[in-house]
């Protein structure tokens, strides 16, 4: 017998823009935000900053809101960022994994994601390792979805805390240049940093092995920033402001993309020597998790450029912020 | 009892004698009696042609029917009468079922559902090895005797290519084509969509046009090697284009046919027209939908007679297959009930020639496949050969509508959007098997 499936699609993507207002259902890639989308994620971030640093650390505003995450990969950061943050709005947080879930009979993820929003979860934040998944769910799901980071896609809640963890050292981004290496192709936080880098006024560059890179980016200009990809790491490090390292996976190494680790390090690794490059003081980012001595060398990640322990931290008020700017973009039921 | 009928004033197209003029048909007995101007309209049924084109029954050497084995997407009754209502009569079984017909019986059991479900005529295409695993050669002789107008193992390419050249030495002396889907598994890889600019974006997994063009030019030299007769199923790319050229212009026997939608569309059909990404399932298809730049040398190679043949790839899938993440998505497009009006659209915006358009889609793929020795007339209007006739209108605009297909499969990219030309009559030996009202 052929299941009967109902074709029922919510309406996505951005509303008209209003100064001061939230007006995404969902937040599924950074390439749909506006400067004053920006804006307003990084006010509300340092709102919620401020209210972390109280002896409670929790304001009762979502109190009654139901948090699901759905996790389809393995996750330490984003998920524990998420339920900490929806906690310290006072929303419940329920933890779905895919292992000892549905999922494992079976379950499609439309189905799973109907299964959450008739439990009464208004924001679903989902992880997924199929890239363009949480834009399936979206459209399917009266449920906001949060991505948490899908295949090689997205992972717009990380570049939001990255943009917010530089701003707070930096300042403004504009003009200041961003040098984010390693494996872009592959890479969900290089892409989702791209937009809100260029939205800011940043130049951007891409640097790592040839078959690594996006091929067909090449130099773009947008009206507020520029992008440029480049193989050759040192050029990429000089005068940077920020120098991004991305996690390598292991596979990339088993699929000949490089040809071992030790040839990616004499390329690409950000050491002492070529963090020296970057202008002084430029800050040192990587989104976790690390490949210890593989990206960064050990004696760089715990140096004082390193903010990589801050970019966790940070990562709880920001995913504060757009916990609390989604529900305010909800229809009042 | 049969029919009478007079299809008067249409504008009468024949690539197969070399015909394009306003003229009147007569059927009657099942066969074309008379092709001539004023003809006599008396005790027949009187169709009023004006403005239309008369054009011999369309024949599709590539279709996927998959019964036995996948009947929840289609059936041979569901996807006969899809193919009728897209204009084809005749069409070509691709041999991706289950079991596959690799073998006599199988043969022989396909056409016992054929003979009992089948809307239109249909000509099984037999496995070239068995299973379609590609470990061992099919007993291509004795598919031959059973029926098979060609061998392919579909989508899944010969990867062995010494397996390759002994089996186009075998289908060469039993005369019949192999028809390959011409793609190198490694460089394909797990890749889902065209390897470029909107791969990139989207995050996905991209299967370059390498992959392709290698495989291409590889069964090429196996086809110059052997003498046998190679039919390049849905070229994809340019380059691949130029390598067909390349193999004609030194008199090689290669054939190749392209698809509707990668004459249609590019790859930016994943992404949907929006400025959010639509990942949509029903733009996924083996081959890929290339670029721009891969569609206009399609195009230039139908117009140049480089490509002998317009094939539906006709690939229906049930709901579900495609109501997924995109990786998980089965590839494929229904096809069979928009392939006409994608390609007079094409004529229509001036991108595609008329009388080349027609011959891709009758005189061509008779020949190629040699339907003649199965259906004497096939993809022809002459004289005394079986009335198989598709009566177009090229001007009819109207809105494809996936919810009203007759197909199992309303899996199209192609939902919403507007189409000009589509099919009005079909005569399947000389009787009316699929007619919209004219309102």
């Amino acid at each position: 017998m052929v299941l009967e499936i109902r074709e029922q699609r919510i309406q996505t993507g951005p509303r008209e823009p209003v100064p001061g207002t939230w007006r995404f259902k969902d937040l599924l890639d950074t390439d749909v935000l506006t400067r004053d989308d920006i804006e307003l994620v990084m006010e509300t971030a340092e709102a919620m900053s401020e209210v972390r640093s109280r002896p409670a650390g929790k304001i009762a505003t979502l109190r009654g809101t139901i948090i699901a995450t759905l996790f389809y990969e393995q996750s330490t950061r984003t998920r524990a960022s998420f339920e900490v943050a929806g906690k310290s709005l006072g929303a419940d947080v329920v933890n779905l994994s895919a292992s000892g879930s549905s999922v494992e009979k079976g379950e499609t993820l439309i189905d799973t994601v109907r299964t959450l929003e008739q439990i009464g979860a208004s924001i679903v934040v989902m992880r997924h390792k199929s890239s363009g998944a949480p834009y399936l769910a979206a459209r399917h799901s009266s449920a906001s979805i949060i991505n948490g980071g899908d295949g090689t896609h997205a992972h717009p809640t990380q570049a939001l805390l990255d943009l917010y963890t530089m701003r707070r050292h930096l300042g403004s981004l504009e003009g200041r240049k961003v040098t984010i290496v390693g494996d872009v192709i592959h890479s969900r936080v290089a892409r989702s940093n791209i937009y809100t880098l260029l939205a800011s006024g940043a130049h951007v560059v891409l640097c790592g092995p040839a078959a690594l890179l996006p091929r067909t980016l090449g130099s773009l200009v947008t009206e507020s920033g520029s992008l440029e990809v480049t193989t050759d790491c040192d050029a990429a490090m000089k005068d940077a402001d920020v120098v991004m390292a991305l996690r390598i996976q292991k596979e990339r190494q088993s699929a000949g993309l490089i040809p071992s680790f030790r040839d990616y390090i004499r390329g690409y690794q950000v050491d002492a020597r070529r963090l020296a490059l970057a202008k002084p003081g430029a800050l040192l980012m990587h989104p976790g998790p690390r490949n210890e001595g593989i990206e960064v060398s050990s004696s760089v990640t715990g140096g004082g450029q390193s903010v990589i322990e801050e970019q966790v931290a940070n990562g709880v008020a920001v995913r504060m912020a757009l916990l609390f700017l989604t529900v305010t973009a909800r229809p009042l039921v | 009892m049969t029919s009478t009928i007079l299809l008067r004033g249409g504008r009468v197209i024949d690539p197969a004698n070399g015909l394009d003029a306003m003229l009147d048909v007569r059927v009657a007995g099942g066969i074309i009696a008379e092709i001539g101007e004023g003809l006599s309209g008396e005790n027949a049924r009187v169709v009023d042609a004006t403005g239309l084109l008369v054009l011999p029954g369309f024949v599709d050497l590539h279709s996927h029917l998959r019964e036995p084995g996948f009947e929840h997407k289609g059936t041979i009754a569901t996807e006969t009468l899809a193919s009728l209502r897209g204009g084809f009569t005749t069409i070509c079984a691709m041999p991706n079922t289950e079991p596959a017909p690799d073998s006599e019986s199988v043969v022989m059991a396909l056409l016992d559902i054929i003979r009992r479900d089948a809307k239109c005529r249909v000509l099984p295409i037999g496995a070239t090895t068995r299973g379609r695993a590609g470990k061992q050669i099919a007993e291509l002789s004795e598919l031959a005797a059973a029926g098979v107008v060609a061998f392919s193992d579909d989508g899944s390419p010969v990867v062995d290519a010494m397996l390759m050249r002994n089996a186009l030495l075998l289908a060469g002396q039993l005369g019949l084509p192999i028809s390959e889907h011409s793609d190198d598994p490694v460089l394909h890889g797990a890749g889902v969509m065209n390897e470029g600019r909107v791969s990139e974006r989207l995050g996905l997994p991209g299967e370059p046009a390498a992959a392709e063009i290698t495989a291409i030019a590889r069964n090429i030299a196996l086809a110059e090697a052997t003498g046998a007769h190679l039919h390049i199923a849905h070229v994809t790319t340019a380059r691949g284009v130029e390598l067909v050229a390349d193999a004609k212009t030194r008199g090689l026997r290669v054939t190749a046919e392209v698809t509707p939608s990668h004459l249609f569309l590019t790859e930016d059909a994943v992404f949907g027209p929006g400025p959010e990404p639509l990942y949509d399932t029903n733009a996924r298809i083996n081959p890929p939908l290339r670029t721009e730049a891969d569609r206009l040398v399609l195009l230039r190679g139908l117009n140049d007679g480089v490509i002998d043949a317009i094939a539906t790839d006709h690939a229906p899938h049930a709901l579900q297959d495609k109501l997924c993440e995109f990786d998980q998505a089965s590839p494929g497009i229904s096809c069979a009930e928009t392939a006409l009006g994608t390609v007079m659209t094409l004529v229509a915006r001036g991108e595609l020639d008329l009388g080349k358009a027609i011959a891709a889609l009758t005189a061509n793929p008779a020949s190629i496949f040699n339907i003649e020795r199965h259906f004497p007339g096939a993809g022809s209007l002459a004289v005394g050969v079986a009335a198989d006739i598709t009566v177009v209108d090229p001007s009819a605009r109207w809105t494809v509508d996936p919810g009203a297909f007759v197909s199992k499969g309303q899996n199209t990219p192609l939902g919403g959007v507007e189409l000009t030309g589509a099919v009005r009559l079909v005569l399947l030996g000389g009787e009316i098997a699929w007619e919209v009202a004219n309102d």
